[in-house]
């Protein structure tokens, strides 16, 4: 189950948007496979009635009232904005 | 044409809540802002920020499934749904999974021939994305382009209701997009407005050989903004399938981008990557459960809604006379002055076609008065009438000064008057004798100024016709 | 006065400014010239506060925590010109009692990590030696109180990043109860085991620190109120009931120093009148680092995503916007953050979902049941904090797996959401060996409690020798 193809690297660095040289894919070919064959560990037990949990603390219910506050100023919006046009931010198209 | 078809339509509908705050920040929730003036660091997604669930969103949720019909789930989650874009700043949108707030409802449609029963598979609760603005960067030879971003959106509350494809035709896909839209606005929920994006939906479209139970490949249909259109867009889609099943051929799964502005232009076709979004439960937000108690108390919120109301009123006038009152917002005025004595088809009649008319706001007329002005409208002149309609909203309105000009329809008043005209006009008087019908008009209008638009105009014309000859 | 800062705990430190013998600004200077002194060996610091408002002592704070106007850099390349508009809620409760940032500390980039060389600024140092980890991802903040160069710090802790630097670096370091600290303002790795918490010279520095930062916070819907920090005073362990997992303690992995210091401290805690009795953690330890590692990084991979070029941090030029995202990711992420990025996104992934991620979220409610049941006879769990002294700089850096290991004894408890404190009880090696106590869920003042105790009866010198 453990060993991760080329392809499978590749296609997990485009889903999370990483863009690797081909030594780079080299590399962590290797790495990731040594990552998931270790916790790859987590199936050798019988965990069928055990539910997952989400959350270390049971609590439910954590909102707030539909109360505003006072937005950002606009200095701060775009205090550390690569590219800014006016009062929007600007990218490469998408 | 050998083979029936039947078209099956599925639509995913997206309401934004038009709550005070935005759905996991309390930055002001509302349209038309200077850009990017309703933002924090938590809709920025700047490092850190964490989101904090808005709690009328969530009843407001609740509500909307209640009135769809819909299981209140005992405990609801949120899911990270991960996708780039520009107009999505965390990297993934906060939304709901396979633990939604809401599902297994259905929304009857009353028509013509019936109810029918539309399913609804679900309905949660996500955040919207920002809005992104494609543009010509300035100074550039070929048209390169940028994209602009304004996250003023960015976070709005947003519920996606899901059917399932319990549609087979576009009329009906259109009257129960007009009956949710309704429904949402009597909630107050929201102001369901499309060309603002406050209400939005997309199309699943597909057909099988009628009586089939089989689900053959859907086209998807986005950005029609308008009820209309849709049902056009719906229309031709249909018929572009059923062509290329009969020519032998097969239907693509795509995607089909509409250009509101250009209804008659066709569509932009896509072929989208089949996305993997990674959904895994949203560990920065707790679970709700919201309990009993809530759900009773927001049920109990809940008044009739707009679809029940017409099935229950069409039991008095026709169906359409109901559709039209309620679709209106015109049925509980209608309600109001059959209460207070009128009769429920003339009241019918006067509201849908006339009322409607003068534009006046249902909620300012006192039904009492309407009443006996509906009552009294055979018997006063038609200008009274018409200009009492006009005032029936003003503060104070009384009927009976209106009520007083009673419409004059004794022959014996009237005749001598006929006469006199007919004498003062021989030669319509005789082109009419000749064949001329037509004239008939004419006639019964100089008589009607003569009295000054008191007469009765049915008596009017009985006379003129009989003492014309 | 001459103000001796490589001795100074917070709480004598606080003295002598409330008592008028040193301004606090004259505090403030006496740190930064130790600062001055030092941390060129050190590299503790990121970044060296000039001035800071407040009336009182001052902290150093970790770079994954935001400071308003201060730069945060999570150590990364990706925020390396970052300078948050907004404060952390920590810092904010910290500025309300006057305490004053006098810097930010190293850590591994976006806390991830067990040695801090992969902060994309350079290793710190050791400060008991230069030539070996301070421990990580939090080793800025220990090498800083260590060294003196901070009375306290706060640091930030997911799978042990608080605890082992303290116990590489001789001092105490507190892993709060889940939920009792705020997350909001801190540059998120994984969401469901990240918390902020003291880094301090002794338990009751420690445990003020803590009654500081903890409790609920409007801004973050993981937290709960928290019970009052009682600070203790007792010396003796007179009722303490005391459970030693075997799994975690005396097994292969462990140095025998190592093993050696923490028996010798639960033979002292046994004198003081503690019961220890040996008990078992059967599937906590052996499937806890796995278990771990495909949780953390799969909520990484999502927190990291926001790190894309168009709001804030490092942007790489694209023709279009997909390009632009690639280049900058690759640009400004180093390794460790990819792999563990590439690592969560596979376990997340259509197909692998229920094998790898849905598979670890249960292993995690068997570690949690584990630990329930031992809390039913125990008060508190003890083993050694680190299976190994500090290790030479560079020893690990090539096995990814190898590193991993570093966490094996803080992992588990960090997986159940409970509460866990490092003392130094000992040296090996002429290195510190820490010795933690792991608590019940809000069992804070049961641990500060204990560890004030037997840190009082173990007298470790915090200093580290060659600086003395």
């Amino acid at each position: 189950m453990a060993r991760i193809t080329k392809e499978e690297v590749l296609h997990v660095a485009r889903l999370a948007r990483l863009e690797l040289s081909d030594d780079d894919v080299a590399k962590f070919q290797e790495q990731l496979s040594d990552i998931l064959e270790a916790v790859s560990k987590v199936s050798e037990l019988d965990l069928s009635d055990v539910p997952p949990t989400a959350h270390p603390l049971e609590i439910a219910n954590a909102w707030a009232e539909d109360v505003p506050h006072d937005c950002l100023p606009l200095d701060d919006v775009f205090a550390n904005a690569p590219d800014r046009d006016g009062d929007y931010f600007r990218t490469p198209p998408a | 044409m050998t083979t029936a078809w039947e078209p099956v339509i599925g639509l995913e509908i997206h309401v934004q809540l038009k709550t005070e705050t935005k759905m996991f920040c309390r930055c002001r929730n509302g349209f038309g802002g200077e850009p990017n003036s309703q933002t924090c660091p938590v809709c920025l997604a700047f490092p850190g920020a964490l989101p904090v669930p808005n709690r009328r969103a969530i009843e407001e949720t609740i509500k909307l499934g209640l009135a769809l019909d819909c299981a209140i789930a005992e405990r609801a989650v949120f899911h990270r749904k991960n996708y780039f874009y520009p107009d999505n700043p965390k990297a993934y949108q906060i939304s709901q999974y396979d633990e939604p707030l809401c599902a297994g409802g259905h929304l009857d449609v009353p028509t013509g021939d019936g109810v029918t029963r539309i399913g609804i598979t679900r309905a949660h609760l996500e955040e919207d994305a920002a809005k992104n603005v494609h543009v010509a960067a300035s100074g550039r030879i070929h048209g390169a382009t940028a994209t602009l971003v304004d996250f003023n959106r960015c976070g709005t509350p947003l519920v996606e209701i899901v059917t399932e494809p319990d549609l087979h035709d576009a009329e009906t896909a259109k009257r129960f997009l007009q009956l949710l839209r309704q429904t949402v606005v009597e909630l107050g929920l929201s102001d369901a407005e499309l060309e603002h994006g406050s209400m939005r939906f997309d199309v699943n479209v597909s057909v099988r050989p009628a009586g089939s139970d089989e689900l053959r490949t859907r086209t998807e249909l986005k950005n029609m903004n308008s009820f209309n259109f849709a049902a056009k867009g719906i229309e031709r889609e249909i018929a572009r399938q059923v062509r290329i099943y009969e020519e032998g051929g097969v239907v693509d799964q795509e995607t089909l981008h509409f250009d509101p502005a250009h209804e008659e232009s066709p569509p932009m076709r896509s072929k989208e990557e089949a996305q993997d979004y990674r959904y895994f439960p949203e560990p920065d937000l707790v679970p709700v459960e919201p309990g009993a108690e809530l759900v009773e108390r927001l049920r109990g919120e809940i008044v009739e809604l707009p679809g029940g109301r017409i099935t229950r009123i069409a039991e008095t006038l026709s169906f359409y006379d109901a559709d039209v009152l309620v679709t209106g917002g015109l049925d509980r005025l209608w309600v109001a002055v059959v209460d207070a004595g009128a009769d429920p088809k003339d009241a019918a009649n006067v509201l849908a076609n006339q009322f409607v008319a003068t534009g006046i706001d249902p909620g300012a007329v006192g039904a009492g008065e309407l009443a006996k002005l509906v009552s009294a409208r055979a018997e006063i002149p038609r200008a009274a009438f018409d200009e009492a309609l006009a005032k029936v909203g003003e503060p104070d309105f009384s009927a009976d000064p209106y009520l007083a000009q009673k419409v004059v329809a004794d022959t014996a008043e009237l005749d001598p008057i006929i006469e006199r005209i007919i004498e003062a006009n021989p030669g319509q008087a005789g082109q009419y004798r000749s064949g001329k019908h037509g004239l008939l008009g004419f006639f019964v209008g100089q008589v009607m100024k003569e009295t000054g638009g008191s007469a009765d105009p049915r008596v009017v014309n009985e006379r003129v016709r009989a003492l014309l000859g | 006065m001459t103000v001796d800062t490589l001795r100074l705990s917070a709480e004598e430190a606080n003295r002598l400014v409330t008592d008028g013998e040193v301004s606090s600004d004259e505090l403030y200077r006496a740190y930064l010239d130790a600062i001055g002194e030092r941390d060129p060996e050190l590299h503790a610091f990121l970044y060296v506060c000039e001035n800071d408002p407040g009336a009182g002592i001052p902290i150093a704070i970790k770079d994954v925590i935001g400071t308003r106007g201060i730069p945060t850099t999570a150590g990364s390349k990706i925020l390396e010109s970052y300078i948050p508009v907004y404060d952390a809620t920590v810092i904010a409760n910290c500025r309300k009692r006057g305490l004053r940032v006098i810097g930010k500390t190293n850590t591994d980039e976006f806390a991830m990590g067990s040695s801090t060389e992969n902060s994309a600024f350079g290793p710190s140092h050791n400060p008991w030696d230069p030539s070996r980890v301070p421990g990580g991802s939090g080793g800025g903040s220990a090498a800083a109180v260590s060294a003196g160069l901070a009375p306290w710090a706060l640091g930030s802790d997911t799978g042990g990043s608080i605890k082992q630097p303290a116990a590489l670096c001789g001092h105490v370091g507190l892993r709060p109860t889940y939920g009792t600290v705020s997350r909001y303002g801190v540059v998120a790795f994984a969401s469901s085991l990240d918390q902020v918490g003291p880094v301090a010279r002794n338990v009751r520095d420690c445990a003020f620190l803590y009654s500081v930062i903890s409790g609920r916070d409007e801004h973050d819907s993981t937290t709960v109120d928290v019970p009052e920090v009682e600070l203790p005073t007792a010396e003796d362990l007179k009722g303490l009931r005391i459970g030693v997992p075997k799994e975690m303690n005396g097994v292969d992995g462990i140095e025998p120093g190592v093993s050696a210091a923490v028996h010798k401290a639960l033979e002292l805690a046994e004198s003081l009148g503690a019961t220890v009795e040996e008990c078992s953690l059967p599937r906590s330890v052996d499937y806890g680092v796995a278990c771990y590692y495909v949780v953390s990084p799969a909520e990484a991979s999502a927190n990291l995503a926001r790190y894309d070029g168009v709001r804030f941090g490092l942007r790489d030029d694209g023709a279009d916007f997909r390009e632009m995202v690639m280049k900058t990711r690759d640009a400004g992420f180093g390794d460790e953050p990819k792999r563990r990025i590439m690592v969560g996104t596979y376990a997340l992934s259509s197909g692998y979902y229920d094998a790898y991620y849905r598979t670890a979220q249960k292993v995690r409610t068997v570690i949690k049941r584990e630990h329930d049941e031992l809390f039913e006879r125990f008060d508190v769990l003890v083993s050694p904090t680190s299976p190994t002294v500090a290790f030479p700089i560079g020893a690990k850096i090539d096995d990814p797996v190898a590193m991993y290991m570093n966490d094996v004894l803080t992992i588990p408890s960090c997986m159940a959401g409970l509460p866990g404190l490092n003392i130094p009880c000992g040296l090996s090696e002429g290195l510190p060996v820490g010795l933690q106590l792991i608590g019940p869920q809000f069992g804070e003042n049961t641990i500060f409690r204990a560890a004030h105790a037997l840190e009082q009866a173990i007298g470790f010198d915090v200093v580290p020798e060659r600086l003395r």
